[in-house]
């Protein structure tokens, strides 16, 4: 599917809604939260390989869903949130039910699995 | 004893009719294939909190039917229903789901829930959803299931009240 990457990477680089549709790149945002971090951080929280958190990034930066800011000879990250907005307000409500059925559901399985055991 | 909380994964890709949800459990497959069949466990786990759910009816086998029907404190009612058209202890359910309240019927979705072993007695739950058409996909998630749930998702909330 090589020739598929470099069609795909044109609407990426512009579209916020293309650039957090790969889990990755979310888990990027979700690592950063509501920290600034620096690239080494996000490495290290992440467990993930340099090159690939730095790509995710620049992928990030250049659809402006995160920020980029030089400190020395470091390069600090934050999350962009008006840009994340109109996707938290899309896709947030329907997240929302089914991470609170779950967590109730995972309520229900441990009660029984404690009324089970003796 | 600590505990990881477990996440659920949805993905929808842009452009596409469908969607897959995704969420592991700390039970055996048996048990999280139950919670999904025995309607009190049902009533106790699916949905909102703050919702009441009433299950009209349930058939969870092969050919059955389904309908529930989602309350919230004002008197608001939120109806769905549809079809069992394949329920395979411990590992596949595959129907139909439509939401009553839409302005129009005939927007179904269709969903194949596939329970997956894990070692240790954990489960791997993935549902895809399939709808008739992106705009309708893109639709039932922006509608939040039409429920009217607005709590937060702590994470981002925490970074919008920052940001903006």
């Amino acid at each position: 599917m090589e020739y598929n990457q470099a069609m795909a990477r044109t609407p990426t680089t512009h579209d916020p809604f293309n650039a957090v549709a790969e889990l990755k790149r979310r888990q990027v945002l979700e690592t950063i939260g509501a920290r600034e971090l620096s690239v080494n951080e996000i490495v290290e929280l992440l467990g993930w390989s340099q090159p690939m958190v730095s790509k995710h990034l620049g992928v990030l930066k250049q659809v402006g869903l995160v920020r980029e800011r030089r400190v020395g000879r470091q390069r600090m990250y934050r999350v962009n949130a008006e840009r994340l907005k109109p996707i938290h307000d899309w896709v947030m409500p329907f997240e929302q039910f089914w991470n609170e059925s779950f967590d109730r559901l995972d309520e229900v399985l441990q009660d029984i699995q404690k009324k089970e055991k003796p | 004893m600590i505990t990881k909380k477990n996440k659920t994964i949805i993905t929808a890709e842009p452009g596409k009719q469908e969607l897959f949800i995704t969420r592991e459990f700390d039970a055996p497959r048996e048990l999280v294939f139950k919670a999904h069949t025995d309607p009190n466990l049902y009533a106790q786990w699916l949905g909102p909190r703050e919702l009441i759910m009433t299950i009209e009816t349930f058939e969870p086998r092969s050919g059955g039917t389904w309908r529930y029907i989602h309350a919230d404190k004002d008197g608001n009612e939120y109806a769905f229903h549809g079809v069992y058209h394949e329920v395979t202890a411990p590992e596949r359910m595959i129907g139909t789901f439509e939401f009553e309240g839409l302005p129009e019927k005939g927007h179904v979705e269709f969903d194949t829930a596939r329970f997956e072993e894990l070692p240790g007695g954990r489960t791997r739950l993935v549902i895809q959803a399939v709808y008739q058409s992106v705009a309708d996909r893109d639709g039932m998630v922006a509608s939040g299931m039409e429920s009217g749930i607005t709590q937060g998702y702590e994470r981002l909330d925490e970074i919008l009240k920052r940001g903006i």
